[in-house]
C-alpha cells in the first residue's frame, strides 16, 4: 500500500488543477473581446459629422470644434501651478477642487478638467502641455448651428444613455447621438462611421504600441451632407409670425411632397442644446409645461380640423354619387331634424350648392351631404366604412410614413369606432354628424391638413411628405418619390377646387386675397375644451387654415393652426395667405396682415385657463396688443428677413 | 528485449521526451511573456527568452555529461556532494547576493547561481544513501532522527536566508520516508495537524476542539484496536494545544505578510475595504493571473496574442507566474496537457523507481518524484489561487538557470540510475 500513496496524490493533484482549470477557463470564463478587454485600450477616431443644407443650398448645421482639458490623475507631476491655473484662466482654489474631485473619480481613468476652451485659449495653451504631465487635451466636435431657427426640425445631438447603448453596440459611452429632428432621422448619414485604434497596455495602464501592428485598426467613414426640404428664409417668415402665439405652420410641395416649412410654436434657439449649457437648457426647456417648447406642434398635435375638413364630405358625397354640384340644402342658421339643431351656422344666403357650400362654409350642407353619405347603406356602419376609406386615402388617420421620428396617428372613426361607443346597429348618422364639419370624433394633426389639401391639389394624390432632399453620393427612400392615390375620382376635385377657389374670391377668406396668386382655401374655427379643476370648460376657438396655390399645377399647400386664435381667417387664414405670397413671389404686398399679425398676442388667451378665474371667450375676450417696444423689435426682425430675399 | 541489445535505448527515452517537452513549451511561454517588441531577436541575450535560450542549450551538454558518469559515482560520493551543497548554502551568508529580499544567490558578472537548488538534488541523494545503508532501519527513532537531520539542516539555511518556498519542499522527503518504511501514525499525525491548523483559522478554535473531540470519543468505543483512556485523553489534549496554540503561532511566528496571505486563502478577511486593499497590493498578482488564465477560455487566446500577456499585466510572468501565459493563450486545452504532462511525468518516475533493483534508485527516484510534485503542487495551485502564495518555480518551465539546471540534474542522474538497472541482477 505504501507504494501508492504518492501515486494516488499525484493524479488526485492532477485531477484537482484541471477541474479548476474547468472552472475559470470554461465555466466562469468569459468569451474574449477585444471591446471587452481591459488589457486594450480603444481609441476612436470620430468622423465629421455631416453638415445640414436647406433646399437653397444655405448651410444651417456646421460643427465646432471644441477643446476639453483632460486630467489622468496619477500621472500628474508636480507642475507650475501659477501658469496653468493663468493659461486655463481658473482660480489655484478651483484647480485643487477639480484634481481632487478627478482623483477621488479615478486616479488612473481620465476626466474633463476644464471643459470648452475657446480656440483662443487652446491655441496658446497647445504650445505649453507637454509641460504639463498627466493632462492633456481632448477634441470633441460640437454642432454649430448657422440659424436661430427650426429647432423642431433640425433637432439636437447628445450623449448615448445607456438603453441606446445596449440597442446598437456601435455606441460606447460618451458618444454623441441625435437626439431630435433629422439629427435623429438621419443619424446613421451625418454620423458616418468612427474608426478605432486598439492600443495595447502595461499593467501601468500605459500604452505600449498597438496591438499587433494595428491590423484590426478601422480609419474613419466622414458623415455625409444632407440637404433638406426646408426652405429656411420661409421658416424664419413663419416662425415669425407665429411669435406670441401658439400651434402649427406645415408647408409642402404637392409636386414632390417635400416639406417647405415646418413651424412650431413656441419654439426656442437651437444653439441653446449646445455645449456646456446644453443640460442646463434643456432641463429648462423640458419644465415648461405650459407652453410645451419642446412639443412639436406641427407634427404631434391632434386638433379637430373643423371646416376644412368639409371639402372631403363634398369630395366622398360626389364621388359615392350621393349629391351633384348642383344640388342645395337649405340652411335655417343651422341644421335641423324636426325641431332639434344638430349644428349651428351663421349667416349667409340660402339654399346654397356646393360652390357656395364651401365658399360659405355652410355647416346645414355639409351636414346633408354627410347624411347622404352614410345613409346610402342600408347599415350605419357600411356607410361609416366607406366613408372612412375614402377619407383615410388622403394620408388621415394613420402615421403618414415621413421621415421624422415623431408624430400622431389623428383619428377618422369608422364603424367598428361607434359600434363600441354605442353597440351594433343601435346608432344611425346623426349621431355623429358632427364629423361632416371636422367636429366629433374626427382629429388630424397639422401635417396630415397639409397633406390633404395637397392631394387636393394634386387632384387626387400625394407624395409622403418629407424633410429629406437628397444626400451626399446617395438617394433618398423610393417610398417618398411614388404618389399615393386617393380613392376619389379626378373629374370629382374641380368644382371641389372652385369652391376653395371661392373660398378666396367671395367667401370667408375674402380679405386675405393676394395680387396676382389664384389662392385655394378654406377656413375653419375648431371649438375646443379643456378641464379646469375637473369641470370641462370651453375656450376660445382653434383658428385654422389649409390652402394651395396656385389653383393649377399648385407650388405649396399648406396648413395653419393657431391655438384659441378665434376664427380661421383671423389668425391662420392670414398667415397662409403671407406665407404663399411669400413662397411663390419671394415679395410681400399685404404688408397690412404682417403688421397686424405682430401686433397682436394671444398670450392673454393662454394665461386665461391658468389663472384661477372667470374669462371671456371668442367674441367677448379682446384681442391683446404687443408691448411697443416688442413690436419693434419683431418689426426689425421682420425687415431683416424680407431683406434678405430681395 | 531491446533494452539489453541497444545501448541507445537502455534510458528511459519517455522520461526524456516528457522533460523536452515541457522544457521547450516552457520556453515558448517565456518567450511570450517576456518579449518586449515585435522583431524578436531569440538570441537577445539581455532578454529572459533570449538567457533561457542558452541555459536549454547548455542543458544538453550537462545531459551528457550526466548520462557520461558511471552509476557507482552518484551512490558513492552523495556524502560529499552534499557536504559540498551545505557549505555552498552557509556560504550564502557571508557572499550572498539579496534579490528580492531573499539571500540566495552567489552572483558572478551578470549572471547569478542559486545553490538552494541543486541542493534539493544533494539531500535526494543523501537521504537515498542513508536510508539504503544495510545498518539503516527508518522503522527505529534514532534512524528516523538521523534521516530527519538530513534533511532539516537545507531546510533551515533555506529558511535563514527568507526563501521559505523552497524550505517547504523539502517537506517532500516525507513521501520518501513514508514509501521506506515511516511509520503510518507519522502520516496521521501529519494530516491531523494540517487539518487542525486549517480548521481552527477557519470555523474557530472552539468548533475545531469540539470536532476533534467527538471524532477521538467516537474512534475510542467504536475502533477494534483498543486505546487505552488515558491514551485517548492525551491525543485529545494535544488536538486542543495545537487548536490554541496555533493562533500563537499564527499571530506571532508568522509575518504579516504571510498572516494575509493565509486570511485571503481561507477568505476569513470579510472588511470589502480591506479585501479591496489586499488586491492593491500582495494580491495582484493572484488576482491578475486568475484574470489571465479566466481570459483565456477553451482555446486560449493563441501564442503570443494573449493580451494581458504582452501587457505585463502579471508580475514575475515568465518566473513563478508561467503558468498564466498558458491560461491566457494556450486555454483550457494546453493548460490541461501541462497538467497531464506533468502528471504523465511524475507517475513515469514512480513507475521506474518501483522497479528498481538498488533501494539506493528507488529512494532517489522518490526523491525526485516527490521533489518534483511538490513544486508542481504549489506552483500551480498558487497561480490559479488553490493554495496562499508561495514563490517557487514550476520545473523545467520557469525562467531560471539554475532551476533548469538543477532539475535537470535531479531528473538525469536518476535516468542514469534506471539505465544501469539491468546490471544489477
Amino acid at each position: 500500500m505504501r507504494q501508492f500513496l504518492l501515486f494516488i496524490s499525484v493524479i488526485a493533484v492532477g485531477i484537482l488543477f484541471i477541474s479548476r482549470l474547468f472552472y475559470l477557463q470554461v465555466y466562469n470564463a468569459s468569451s474574449h473581446d477585444l471591446y471587452e478587454d481591459n488589457a486594450i485600450r480603444k481609441v476612436y477616431d470620430y468622423p465629421k459629422r455631416g453638415f445640414v443644407y436647406d433646399r437653397n443650398g444655405a448651410l444651417l448645421v456646421a460643427n465646432q470644434p471644441s477643446y476639453d482639458v483632460m486630467i489622468i490623475p496619477r500621472e500628474v507631476e508636480p507642475l507650475d501651478t501659477l501658469e496653468f491655473c493663468s493659461l486655463l484662466k481658473i482660480e489655484k482654489q478651483q484647480f485643487i477642487n477639480t484634481y481632487n474631485k478627478a482623483y477621488r473619480y479615478s486616479p488612473r481613468l481620465p476626466s474633463v478638467f476644464v471643459p470648452h476652451l475657446s480656440k483662443e485659449d487652446y491655441a496658446v495653451l497647445q504650445e505649453k502641455m507637454r509641460k504639463f504631465r498627466g493632462f492633456y487635451i481632448q477634441k470633441r466636435s460640437l454642432r454649430h448651428y448657422q440659424t436661430t431657427i427650426g429647432a423642431n426640425v433640425l433637432g439636437d445631438i447628445g450623449e448615448v444613455n445607456n438603453a441606446i447603448i445596449n440597442k446598437d453596440p456601435y455606441y460606447k459611452m460618451g458618444d454623441l447621438v441625435g437626439k431630435q429632428g433629422v439629427e435623429a432621422s438621419y443619424e446613421n448619414t451625418l454620423r458616418g462611421v468612427k474608426g478605432i485604434k486598439f492600443i495595447q497596455k502595461d499593467r501601468f495602464n500605459r500604452n505600449i504600441g498597438p496591438y499587433k501592428d494595428g491590423i484590426f485598426d478601422t480609419i474613419p467613414e466622414q458623415g455625409k451632407d444632407i440637404t433638406i426640404t426646408i426652405d429656411a428664409q420661409l421658416q424664419a417668415y413663419g416662425e415669425l409670425l407665429m411669435k406670441n402665439k401658439r400651434g402649427g405652420i406645415i408647408a409642402i410641395e404637392p409636386s414632390s411632397g417635400e416639406i417647405l416649412t415646418m413651424v412650431s410654436a413656441p419654439s426656442y434657439n437651437p444653439n441653446l442644446l449646445v455645449g456646456r449649457e446644453r443640460s442646463k437648457n434643456f432641463t429648462k426647456l423640458y419644465n415648461d409645461t405650459i407652453a410645451r417648447p419642446l412639443y412639436d406642434r406641427s407634427l404631434l398635435a391632434q386638433y379637430p380640423p373643423g371646416s376644412p375638413f368639409k371639402v372631403i364630405n363634398a369630395l366622398v358625397g360626389l364621388q359615392e354619387n350621393v349629391v351633384t354640384t348642383e344640388d342645395r340644402f337649405y340652411c335655417r342658421m343651422g341644421y335641423y331634424i324636426g325641431s332639434r339643431r344638430l349644428t349651428g351656422c351663421h349667416s349667409h344666403a340660402s339654399p346654397l350648392a356646393m360652390n357656395d357650400g364651401i365658399a360659405q362654409s355652410c355647416n346645414a350642407y355639409f351636414a346633408n351631404v354627410y347624411r347622404r353619405i352614410i345613409d346610402k347603406y342600408e347599415d350605419a356602419g357600411d356607410g361609416m366604412n366607406v366613408w372612412s376609406n375614402h377619407v383615410k386615402s388622403f394620408g388621415l388617420g394613420d402615421y403618414l410614413g415621413y421621415d421624422l421620428k415623431i408624430g400622431s396617428k389623428g383619428r377618422i372613426p369608422d364603424g367598428d369606432f361607434y359600434d363600441k361607443w354605442y353597440g351594433e346597429n343601435l346608432w344611425v348618422s346623426t349621431y355623429n354628424v358632427s364629423n361632416a364639419i371636422g367636429q366629433g370624433e374626427v382629429e388630424a394633426t397639422p401635417i396630415q391638413l397639409a397633406n390633404m389639401v395637397a392631394a387636393i391639389g394634386n387632384r387626387g394624390y400625394y407624395y409622403t411628405p418629407h424633410i429629406i432632399k437628397s444626400i451626399e453620393d446617395e438617394s433618398i427612400d423610393a417610398n417618398y418619390t411614388t404618389p399615393k392615390y386617393t380613392t376619389i375620382n379626378k373629374e370629382h376635385f374641380e368644382p371641389v377646387i372652385q369652391g376653395m377657389f371661392d373660398v378666396y374670391n367671395k367667401g370667408t377668406a375674402y380679405s386675405l386675397q393676394v395680387p396676382d396668386i389664384e389662392i385655394c382655401g378654406k377656413t375653419g374655427t375648431a371649438q375646443n375644451y379643456t378641464k379646469i379643476n375637473g369641470v370641462k370648460t370651453e375656450l376660445t376657438d382653434h383658428s385654422i387654415f389649409v390652402a394651395f396655390a396656385p389653383k393649377d399645377n399648385p407650388k405649396i399647400a399648406i396648413a395653419v393652426f393657431v391655438e384659441n386664435g378665434y376664427w380661421g381667417s383671423r389668425f391662420a387664414g392670414r398667415i397662409a395667405s403671407l406665407i404663399i405670397e411669400k413662397y411663390i413671389k419671394g415679395t410681400i404686398t399685404r404688408t397690412d396682415l404682417e403688421e397686424w399679425l405682430i401686433k397682436h398676442s394671444l398670450q392673454n388667451e393662454y394665461e386665461k385657463p391658468l389663472s384661477d378665474k372667470p374669462f371671456a371667450i371668442n367674441g367677448n375676450s379682446t384681442l391683446q396688443l404687443v408691448e411697443e417696444q416688442e413690436y419693434l423689435q419683431l418689426k426689425k426682425e421682420l425687415d431683416k428677413i424680407n431683406k434678405l430675399d430681395n | 528485449m531491446v533494452r539489453e541489445t541497444n545501448r541507445h535505448f537502455k534510458f528511459d527515452w519517455i522520461t526524456i521526451v516528457l522533460f523536452l517537452l515541457l522544457v521547450g513549451f516552457g520556453w515558448l511561454n517565456i518567450l511570450s511573456a517576456s518579449h518586449t517588441g515585435t522583431t524578436i531577436n531569440y538570441f537577445d541575450f539581455s532578454q529572459p527568452f533570449g538567457k533561457q535560450l542558452i541555459f536549454i542549450f547548455l542543458t544538453f551538454g550537462l545531459i551528457i555529461l550526466l548520462l557520461a558518469i558511471d552509476t557507482k559515482f552518484y551512490e558513492r560520493f552523495s556524502s560529499i556532494i552534499y557536504i559540498i551543497s551545505m557549505l555552498s548554502l552557509v556560504g550564502l551568508f557571508i557572499f550572498g547576493k539579496n534579490v528580492n529580499g531573499a539571500t540566495s544567490w552567489y552572483g558572478i558578472g551578470s549572471f547569478t547561481i542559486q545553490p538552494s537548488e541543486f541542493a534539493k538534488t544533494a539531500t535526494s541523494l543523501a537521504v537515498a544513501k542513508y536510508i539504503s545503508d544495510l545498518n539503516t532501519n527508518i522503522k527505529t527513532l534514532k534512524d528516523q532522527i538521523q534521516t530527519f537531520i538530513i534533511i532539516i539542516i537545507p531546510a533551515i539555511l533555506v529558511l535563514l536566508q527568507n526563501d521559505t518556498g523552497s524550505t517547504i519542499v523539502y517537506g517532500a522527503f516525507f513521501f520518501v520516508l513514508y514509501r521506506e518504511g515511516l511509520p503510518k501514525y507519522y502520516l496521521t499525525i501529519g494530516i491531523s495537524v494540517i487539518l487542525i491548523s486549517i480548521l481552527s483559522l477557519k470555523f474557530g478554535q472552539l468548533i475545531t476542539s469540539i470536532l476533534a473531540i467527538t471524532l477521538i470519543i467516537t474512534y475510542h468505543f467504536l475502533s477494534k484496536k483498543k486505546l487505552r483512556i488515558y491514551q485517548s485523553l492525551l491525543i485529545a489534549l494535544a488536538a486542543i494545544s495545537i487548536s490554541f496554540g496555533l493562533k500563537f503561532f499564527y499571530q506571532s511566528i508568522l509575518k504579516p505578510h504571510q498572516q494575509e496571505r493565509i486570511s485571503l486563502w481561507l477568505r476569513l478577511e470579510k472588511d470589502p475595504e480591506k479585501l479591496e486593499r489586499m488586491k492593491q497590493t500582495f494580491a495582484y498578482n493572484l488576482n491578475e493571473s486568475e484574470k489571465a488564465i479566466s481570459s483565456g477560455g477553451i482555446t486560449g487566446k493563441g501564442f503570443m496574442e494573449g493580451t494581458r500577456t504582452t501587457g505585463k499585466f502579471v508580475p514575475e510572468q515568465h518566473t513563478d507566474y508561467i503558468f498564466s501565459t498558458v491560461g491566457e493563450e494556450w486555454g483550457f486545452l494546453g493548460s490541461a496537457l501541462v497538467v497531464i504532462l506533468f502528471v504523465l511525468l511524475l507517475l513515469r518516475i514512480l513507475h521506474l523507481a518501483e522497479l528498481q533493483k538498488s533501494q539506493f534508485s528507488r529512494v532517489y527516484g522518490y526523491g525526485v518524484a516527490s521533489i518534483i510534485f511538490i513544486h508542481f503542487l504549489v506552483n500551480i495551485g498558487m497561480v490559479m489561487g488553490l493554495i496562499p502564495t508561495i514563490g517557487i518555480p514550476l520545473p523545467m518551465f520557469s525562467y531560471g538557470g539554475s532551476g533548469l539546471w538543477a532539475f535537470t540534474i535531479l531528473l538525469f542522474i536518476f535516468i542514469k540510475l534506471d539505465s544501469n538497472r539491468i546490471n544489477e541482477w
